[in-house]
This record gives structure tokens, sequence and C-alpha cells, in this order.
């Protein structure tokens, strides 16, 4: 079996200058999710930029999983160039609260982009995570309630 | 006859390449560009969801994905193989630790398609997804 088909109704006008170039060109693209860490004020910031979705989560839950492993318990998402989040990368910001939990950490993210905060706000999850406008303040704010 | 037809391996480094198709017809269809988050999210849902169905229960078969725009709507209609995974007993995310509940995709679905349809046959289960056409694009519009 191919890996995938398409077939067109209008196969000529696929490439066409109008909204097919959009997606011609997002076919294109080749990042989907890049991922670094680093310590900022004895809590660890994860940045994340990109595509989280079924494909690319697993790679976010083996990050999370290492930094638990090895004894970080106070995170930070740093959501702010994600492009795309859905239901599974839920799952795993999930899976990584309750794992830092389980250490009485935290897990903070920030975000502030309304497409990736409607999906939070459709399955309430707003109400779960800390969700912040910048790195400092969910630091600042982790701090204090320390 | 749908206006575009994806079919594709149940893989999920595909499930991206239907987001990104669906998304592009959408736009040449005249969907609004305000919904196109939406539109995107629940696409790759649904894809998510039947690509973890067949995964279980046949791997060899192709997820089908037709859109098409008709009657001033936008419809998707993603058609799995198999049990629908958040209907498959003590189902959930494979790989996540099962921490999202069965349904869950569902459920995300409902909240952003304003019209969603789930039909259960014993070729697969179906979940068709419409939005408004409101973009001067609209179906029959010259290029």
């Amino acid at each position: 079996m191919r890996d995938g088909s398409i077939t067109s109704g209008a196969p000529d006008e696929m490439c066409s200058a109008d909204g097919w170039d959009n997606g011609c060109m997002a076919l294109e693209e080749s990042v989907d999710l890049k991922l670094d860490h680093h310590n900022k004020d004895g809590i660890e910031i994860v940045d994340v930029e990109g595509e989280i979705d079924v494909y690319t989560a697993p790679r976010l839950r083996e990050l999370l999983i290492d930094l638990v492993n090895n004894g970080h318990y106070q995170l930070v998402v740093n959501m702010e160039k994600v492009e795309f989040l859905d239901s599974t990368g839920l799952g795993v910001l999930v899976g990584g609260l309750k794992r830092v939990r389980a250490h009485d950490g935290s897990l903070d993210l920030v975000c502030t982009q309304e497409r990736i905060l409607k999906i939070f706000r459709i399955t309430g999850l707003t109400k779960v995570f800390g969700i912040h406008d910048t790195v400092d303040e969910a630091i600042s704010t982790r701090k204090s309630e320390k | 006859m749908a206006t575009v037809e994806v079919t594709f391996t149940p893989l999920p480094a595909h499930v991206r390449t239907a987001r990104l198709v669906a998304t592009a017809v959408a736009r040449r269809s005249g969907v609004s560009e305000s919904l196109m988050d939406e539109v995107r999210l629940a696409v790759g849902e649904a894809c998510s969801r039947a690509v973890e169905t067949h995964a279980v229960q046949c791997p060899d078969e192709p997820v089908r994905v037709a859109l098409s725009d008709q009657a001033g709507r936008f419809e998707i209609e993603v058609i799995n193989a198999g049990k629908a995974a958040g209907m498959v007993s003590g189902g959930g995310r494979a790989g996540d630790g099962t921490l999202m509940p069965p349904g869950f995709s569902l459920a995300v679905i409902a909240g952003l398609a304003e019209d969603v349809q789930i039909s259960e046959t014993e070729a697969g289960t179906s979940v068709k997804m419409s939005w408004p056409l409101s973009g001067s694009l609209a179906a029959g519009s010259p290029a």
C-alpha cells in the first residue's frame, strides 16, 4: 500500500495562486517540533517550538520524563512558539503534571496565543494548569507560592 | 462526490499532512480565516483518533478523509475502519499513559465544529464535521 493519496476534483488547480498555495507551501515545511530546556532560578524551563500532535507529542513526553527522572520537579513549559496543540499534546502535559506532583513539584505553562489557549478552555484545563504570560511571571508566581 | 479525498496509511506522521490538506481545501472553499484553527484542530483530532483505532484493529487499512463544499457548508468526513477508539473497551490514547479519557478527542471535536455527526456502520466509523462557507472563494468561483 502506498503511504497516501490525494484525489481532487480540480487537479490542475492544486497549486494555483490562491488558497492552495498556502497548502502546497505548508506541505513542504519541515519543522515539526523543536525542544530545548535550561535552568532559570532553580526552575527548569522547557522551550517548545512547532506542532505538538500525535506524531511529535512522544518527544515532549520523553523530555518531561527525563527531566523528572533527573530530579527536576519544578517545570515551566514555554509554549509561546507552539503553532499547534491537540488532545495528544494535552495528554502529555497532564502526564507531566501528574509526574511532578508525585514529587510535590509543579508544571506551569507560558502561553498567550489565543489559538492554543482555546483548547485549554474547551477542555477545562485552564483550571488545572497555571497559565502565564511570560516565563518570568511563571517563575515569580511559583516562587511566591513556595 | 467529495471535492478532495485523501487516504493515508494509519501512521501518526501522516496526520499532519491530512491537517494541512484539509486547511488548504477549507481556505480554497471559502471558510472564514477566523475558523481555520478550528478546522485544523478538529480534523487533526479526528484523524489522530482514526490512526489509533487502525493501529490496534486494522493497521493495513488506510484512513479516509473526504473534504467537500456544498449547500453553503464545508464538510470534512473522517472514516476509520473498525470500532471507534473512544468506543473500544478500556480504550484511550495510546502511548501517553492513557491519561485522557476515552472519547476525549470527540469532546474536543464537538467543542470545535458547529455541526458534528458520528455514525457507526459495519465498515467502520464516520465522523462528519462542517462549518459555514463565507469567503469569496466559495465553490464555483473562478480561481
